[in-house]
């Protein structure tokens, strides 16, 4: 946040500066510091993209092809068939359905999931942050200790309570423990965002309204915007992402698709078959980045927006 | 339309004792102005009204409802905030409905009271606007709309002209003032700035460390100000105070300063005679001293002047006197040919003087 701040600060002055009456500037020579600078950043870059090339061209293209050897090729061919195949019939273990399997649990687990979470944390955060509620310091202090118990910690406690509500080793537990794990730190974001909202808008609706829900849809839910999507896309990416709590809850019958693909990929008989794996892997990253796509512009948005103007 | 009292109302934060047995009552009508330096409990007293704060003790009455305990929405009073306070992604229409949204009218009678309000606050071709959109008086005026269509007894307004420029806050302190003779509702009001006070107020009750000081009309506060505090509160520029002893050697009760000067105060209304040689503080209004000496003066004297400055159709003159700044009132073509250094012969009107006891700083 403090780079962020300062560096628009300081682009700031310099558009100041242009629009001052201009004097030529001397060409900064480049310096050995710069060289060193492109060189490690250029490393960097490739660091990630060599990988990332590897995994899309070899996804492209048939075992044929990739049995040959040269990992670094284009594709002779360009064929979608390790694509078709591993989203409709790649096996893991015995069944032979493909990953598109693991993306239908990944989507019911992860709407019920956003749905339980943020609805219950927004109203958590709301009710702390504006209305005078009992004990709220020393709840606020919990939750914040909750924020940090490592989950493999209340694992096992955990598995016992979803067996016993009957919903281990479904689609449901999975959803519910997501949703509760993410409760204390989409409360305390939600808190720390309503904090702001100037203390005299809330005394109004009071004076006005004096009911919660009321207050809370017409008022304060309609100027939460910014925060919902920052909170959306943290909850998103986190749930498509996980493993862990997919391959403990999950059982047999509500796998993610990170499970799914890993599945897949460990659990294979013969050859291995890398293109379509790459496809695999291709096909269960697409999600959180089709939504950095679209909506990574209004995240970092709501990110620096913070404070509301009354 | 009911009447408004606090009967021994104590309000603490914490350990911080902001009000304590603090009483006062207004009457149907009134439009009181409760006014203070800042962090005299001002907003504090006018948020225990609403019911935006609970009370640490005491009663709060309205008509004869005792409200203490019930929610700010039931106590049939609308308020004015001081940074409007509109609600941001509603539009203007949207924020006086829901000002009337705990009221359960029928849908045509908040129509038509929101008609009504934005054709009195002519706002109605802002009515689809946002906040956002809107000027500072714009904003002051809707916020005031979504008090008024709540058709209420009891306004409460918290300084709601201090973010305006001095003219937008003179126009609004007009139409305010307007809205009130046409509404005959009653009026809590707060502020620092005490031309609104003097301009507005029916009643005004000065303020100082969540006392009352004074209560009273504006012309009782400013011309028989009930100690020193609100003496030196009231006027601008202030009061001048300064000591004195009362001899009644001559006949005359005269207030004689260290300097030797003395002021004839026989006409005081003094409530009990008072003792040769008694401590006063005298308070003299810059305006009540003259510099042509013609008619009855209780006392002239000579001073150099200071400095003088102008403040648009007025001017004040400061003299050294007793080591001390005296403030007075002149004429700015009189002020303009006064030379600093120069001694001028200044007189103080009769009947016009005002004396504190220097002990108690109460009124004599
Ligand atoms: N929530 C609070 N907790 C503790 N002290 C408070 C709180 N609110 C106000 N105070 C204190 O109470 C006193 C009165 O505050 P109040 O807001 O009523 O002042 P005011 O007369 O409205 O001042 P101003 O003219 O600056 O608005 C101040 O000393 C203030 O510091
Ligand atoms: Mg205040």
């Amino acid at each position: 946040m403090t780079d962020l701040t300062v560096s628009q600060k300081s682009l700031g002055a310099e558009v100041a500066v242009r629009s001052a009456p201009y004097f030529p500037r001397k060409k900064k020579a480049i310096t050995g510091r710069s060289i060193a600078v492109l060189v490690f950043l250029s490393i960097c870059a490739l660091f990630f993209c060599v990988p990332l090339y590897v995994v899309i061209t070899t996804s492209f293209k048939t075992m044929e092809q990739i049995r040959e050897g040269a990992m670094f090729a284009l594709p002779n061919v360009w064929t979608l068939e390790a694509w078709d195949h591993a989203w409709n019939s790649a096996c893991s273990g015995t069944r032979c359905e493909g990953l598109k399997v693991g993306f239908w649990n990944s989507v019911y687990i992860l709407i019920p999931s956003l749905i339980l979470s943020i609805g219950l944390s927004i109203v958590t955060g709301y009710a702390l942050a504006l209305w005078n509620v009992k004990w709220a310091g020393p709840f606020l202090f919990v939750l914040f200790i909750c924020a940090f118990v490592p989950f493999q910690i209340i694992m096992f406690p955990l598995i016992s309570m979803t067996a016993a509500m009957k919903v281990y080793g479904s689609i449901w537990g999975v959803a519910i423990i997501h949703a509760i794990l993410a409760m204390p730190v989409l409360t305390l974001i939600f808190r720390n965002y309503y904090k702001d909202i100037p203390q005299e808008i809330m005394s109004a609706a009071v004076m006005d309204s004096g009911s919660f829900w009321k207050i809370f849809f017409e008022i304060i839910l309609p100027m939460s915007g910014n925060i919902l999507i920052v909170v959306l896309i943290l909850q998103i990416t986190s749930i498509w992402n996980d493993y862990l709590i997919g391959v403990t809850f999950g059982g047999l019958g509500g796998q993610p698709m990170t499970v799914n693909l890993a599945n897949l990929i460990t659990i294979s008989t013969g050859t291995v078959r890398y293109n379509d794996n790459m496809a695999a892997a291709l096909l269960t990253a697409i999600p959180p980045l089709v939504i950095y796509f679209f909506v990574g512009k209004l995240f970092v948005q709501g990110i620096t927006a913070g404070a509301i103007k009354g | 339309m009911p009447r408004v009292s606090f009967e021994h109302i104590t309000k603490t934060y914490g350990l911080m004792k902001v009000l304590d047995d603090l009483n006062l009552s207004i009457d149907d009508g009134d439009f009181l102005v409760l006014l203070g330096p800042s962090g005299c409990g001002k907003t504090t007293l006018l948020n225990l009204l609403a019911g935006l704060l609970d009370v640490t003790d005491g009663r709060i009455m309205i008509g004869d409802r005792d409200v203490t305990d019930l929610d700010p929405k039931d106590r049939g009073l609308a308020m004015v905030f001081q940074s409007y306070a509109l609600y941001p992604t509603k539009t203007v229409h949207g924020n006086l409905k829901f000002g009337l949204s705990a009221s359960k009218l029928p849908r045509e009678e908040i129509e038509k009271r929101i008609a009504w309000a934005a054709k009195l606050l002519q706002i109605e071709p802002l009515l689809n606007r946002k906040p956002g959109q809107l000027s500072g008086g714009q904003r002051q005026r809707v916020a005031i709309g979504r008090a008024l269509v709540k058709n209420v007894g009891v306004f409460l307004f918290d300084e709601p002209l201090s973010n305006l420029d001095a003219k937008l806050r003179t126009e609004m302190r007009l139409e305010i003032k307007k809205l009130h003779d046409q509404l005959k509702s009653t009026v809590v009001y707060v502020t620092h700035d005490q031309i609104e006070a003097m301009t507005m107020a029916t009643k005004i009750a000065v303020m100082n460390a969540g006392v009352i000081q004074q209560f009273g009309t504006p012309d009782e506060i400013y011309e028989r100000p009930a100690n020193l505090f609100v003496a030196g509160f009231i006027g601008s520029p202030a009061m001048n105070l300064r000591k004195a002893k009362l001899s009644t050697a001559t006949g005359k009760i005269e207030a004689v300063f260290a300097s030797g000067v003395r002021l004839d105060v026989s006409d005081y209304p003094f409530a009990q005679t008072p003792a040769e040689g008694a401590e006063v503080i005298i308070g003299l209004r810059p305006e009540h001293f003259t510099l042509a000496a013609n008619g009855p003066v209780a006392a002239s004297f000579d001073v150099p002047v200071q400095y003088a400055e102008r403040t648009g159709p007025d001017a004040s003159a400061y003299f050294r006197f007793e080591d001390d700044l005296l403030a007075l009132r002149v004429e700015p073509d009189t002020a303009a040919r006064l030379t600093p250094g120069e001694a001028v012969s200044v007189s103080y009107l009769k009947g016009k003087a005002n004396l504190f006891d220097a002990r108690t700083g109460q009124r004599m």
